[in-house]
């Protein structure tokens, strides 16, 4: 008993465990440790769950989104954004309210000059009726999260030159922006895996020839090389194919160092004691990679690829934005930012570069994701 | 009694059909250089290995780190393949050449033949439970009911000491000296005649050295086992072992009975080890012949008696010639020119 309070946290993992813990760290498999190491890290908490929120809000973007994709409010063609307020020259309001705004012609330059109109508030209500759009292209609805009553404009992050709210397109971008990743890494993945495994396991001339195919790969100037791919994609394809396509071309050249790791793992832990104790158990060779191989360098396999998904994201950003990756009408992080290209736009509106936010915000957060699970990923090492 | 009687009987029957016999045993590693994987060398790690296992007994291999021991234990099984020579291993009175015998007969033949590990970390896998890593070999060779390999594995559980419960435990709640007994269960899993331990018990804390030691003789005695006991401990080594040989630059170079080899040792080799064990008496004056340099480079190894820039009593023809395994008297074979001359000294007690 006394043993028991020694420990202030029981489900402490050990590398040794002692013979006076409790059962559960001693039946514990490797998930279960890496999870209890991984909770530690707080940091890769919060991070694993804002990406949570994030692949949520791409989910359901339709309804969380103010406005349709390509709704335009043609008399708010660059409007800035209209910050949520609870307190006017009355007082503080119990509902979150934005000013309306006015646009004004400027006489000389023509440009439109908006000013907030600090006598009309439009409550911000949850749950309204707005513009109409099909629900994950199954059923037409016009719910949305929330929005203002009939005839005023709600823009929290303003709009773009054709007066389309950025907000929404930044929530619709998500959902290319945080997907291209994953598919991208996948893709890499299966690539890596199976590449990096061959040339492990066969080693010889295969692996050498291998070995020199990665070499010349990443000798490769990376821009350069995605701008001939890129460039090499059918220009009669639809968005959707693009978007297929520019996938399948950063994972053509993303899955070398993930194969060079693979490689790795697999040359060593072929000398290891317990492989060879397998061998001469009469294992087969099948099962010696599945069962002895593959789950002990997958963990290191998972920490990579959640490394690997923010390259990928950056990767279509600046893709994009240099005009080589997704166009229009798909909408990406990376297409949105292409309207900031220019010194002037930046300039007079600098909302215009919202999206670099969320950028960094989804990078960040696969990182610190990644940082925790790579030091929970070897539960046995102290 | 009976049994150890019968026992005693066969291993008679059995002086002149050895369990497994050694003939030659080579294996080299090549030395590649370059892209192009030019062998420019060869790590003579065994060089020309010859030894006799009987029934029932337990021959220590000792020698120096680098000496090739651990590569005979693994070449015999076929961990790593040998260059040349055969490895004959006596399977229902006939003898077959492990060093040549195809996939499934190897495979039939390791569940004669098993091997224990040094490191009880490295050698068990710490994503498997106990159940999955001793029940593996059975798995492998056909037992696919996993009621019938569980009850076989708690089985195991008991002869070696541990607890039938901790079925499930995985080998991070189990310390050094229990991760070795997993291990051994592990090898007994598929009633081996043959056990090659290879440096079983080094890697333990003392104590728990003689616990597994003990384990091992009783195991020995009950299952009426064989054991290629490799190590660098020779108090270890004389505790267990009937016969020993003596490794060095991957030769053996004396082969003799375990008292005869500590009481007279034949070559100058085995006098520096044996005088390397420390004396247990405070007012015991050593005059240790210890060795001074180290190891030759196993690439190459220096010309005539590869002892000889360590040996104390070299001479001329030491350094020209090549001596051979000789047995000078009945079962003591020394590779040494001047074993007829020289007054070694054994251990002293």
């Amino acid at each position: 008993m006394t043993d028991e309070k020694q420990q202030p946290d029981p489900k402490e993992p050990e590398s040794v465990a002692s013979p006076e813990a409790p059962p559960d760290v001693l039946t514990a498999s490797q998930w279960k440790l890496m999870w209890w190491k991984f909770r530690k890290h707080k940091l890769a908490v919060w991070a694993g769950f804002l990406l949570l929120v994030l692949y949520f809000v791409a989910a359901f973007c339709e309804f969380l989104a103010p406005y349709p994709l390509d709704y335009r409010d043609v008399d708010y063609a660059y409007a800035p954004p209209q910050p949520i307020r609870l307190v006017s020259e009355d007082g503080i309001h119990l509902r979150p309210f934005v000013y309306a705004i006015e646009g004004e012609r400027h006489p000389e330059t023509r440009r439109k000059i908006y000013t907030e109109n600090t006598d009309e508030r439009l409550t911000v209500r949850f749950f309204v009726r707005g513009e109409s759009y099909r629900f994950w292209g199954l059923f037409e609805t016009d719910w949305h999260l929330f929005g203002v009553e009939d005839g005023g404009t709600v823009h929290l992050l303003g709009t773009d030159s054709l007066g389309r709210d950025l907000l929404s397109r930044i929530l619709y971008g998500s959902r290319i922006s945080l997907t291209i990743g994953l598919v991208g890494v996948t893709m890499s993945f299966v690539l890596g895996l199976a590449i990096g495994a061959i040339s492990g396991f066969y080693g010889g001339w295969i692996d050498n020839l291998i070995q020199r195919f990665i070499e010349i790969i990443q000798s490769f100037p990376s821009i350069p090389l995605w701008m001939a791919l890129a460039a090499a994609l059918p220009d009669t394809w639809s968005p959707l194919q693009i978007y297929f396509g520019i996938t399948v071309v950063l994972s053509l050249i993303g899955w070398t160092g993930l194969a060079r790791q693979v490689r790795g793992k697999i040359l060593s832990l072929r000398e290891e004691d317990f492989t060879t104790a397998a061998v001469l158990g009469g294992t087969g060779q099948w099962r010696i990679m599945w069962r002895h191989l593959l789950p002990s360098f997958m963990s290191h396999i998972i920490v990579s690829l959640t490394l690997a998904v923010p390259t990928m994201i950056l990767a279509e950003t600046a893709l994009s934005f240099l005009g080589l990756g997704l166009q229009p009408p798909v909408t990406s992080w990376g297409v949105l930012l292409t309207e900031a290209q220019n010194v002037q736009a930046v300039a007079a509106q600098p909302w215009l570069l919202t999206p670099v936010f969320f950028v960094i915000i989804a990078v960040l957060a696969f990182n610190f994701l990644g940082d925790g699970l790579r030091d929970a990923a070897d539960p046995y090492s102290k | 009694m009976s049994e150890a009687a019968t026992q005693q009987q066969q291993q008679q029957q059995n002086t002149d059909r050895p369990l497994l016999k050694v003939r030659n045993l080579k294996t080299h590693f090549p030395i590649v250089k370059g892209l192009l994987k030019r062998v420019v060398g060869q790590v003579k790690a065994v060089d020309d290995v010859s030894f006799d296992i009987y029934d029932g007994e337990c021959l220590g291999l000792v020698g120096e780190s680098g000496s090739g021991k651990t590569t005979v234990g693994r070449s015999i099984l076929r961990a790593v393949n040998p260059t040349a020579g055969n490895v004959e291993f006596r399977l229902s009175n006939e003898y077959v050449d492990v060093a040549k015998v195809e996939h499934q007969q190897l495979k039939d033949l390791r569940k004669r033949m098993q091997m224990i590990f040094q490191d009880p970390y490295s050698s068990l896998n710490p994503r498997m439970s106990v159940m999955d890593l001793i029940g593996e070999p059975l798995l492998a060779h056909g037992m696919k009911s996993r009621r019938e390999r569980e009850k076989r594995v708690r089985e195991l559980l008991v002869q070696v000491g541990l607890k039938p419960q901790h079925l499930n435990r995985y080998p991070h709640a189990f310390s050094g000296g229990q991760r070795q007994r997993i291990g051994i269960a592990r090898a007994l899993a598929l009633n081996p005649r043959l056990i090659v331990a290879d440096e079983a018990v080094s890697a333990l804390d003392v104590s728990v050295q003689a616990q597994v030691l003990n384990l091992l003789q009783d195991l020995q005695k009950e299952f009426g086992l064989t054991y290629l006991f490799i190590a660098h401990d020779l108090s270890v080594v004389r505790h267990i072992c009937d016969r020993v040989a003596v490794m060095y630059l991957g030769k053996i170079v004396e082969l003799a009975d375990v008292d005869r080899l500590f009481d007279s040792p034949k070559h100058p080799y085995t006098e520096a080890l044996l005088s390397s064990i420390p004396v247990p008496d405070p007012n015991h004056k050593s005059e240790r012949k210890l060795l001074t340099g180290e190891t030759a480079d196993p690439s190459n190894p220096p010309p005539g008696c590869t002892f000889h820039p360590r040996c104390h009593y070299a001479e001329k023809k030491c350094r020209q010639e090549e001596p051979v395994l000789r047995e000078i008297e009945p079962g003591h074979f020394v590779r040494c020119h001047l074993s007829e001359q020289l007054k070694l000294e054994g251990m002293k007690r």
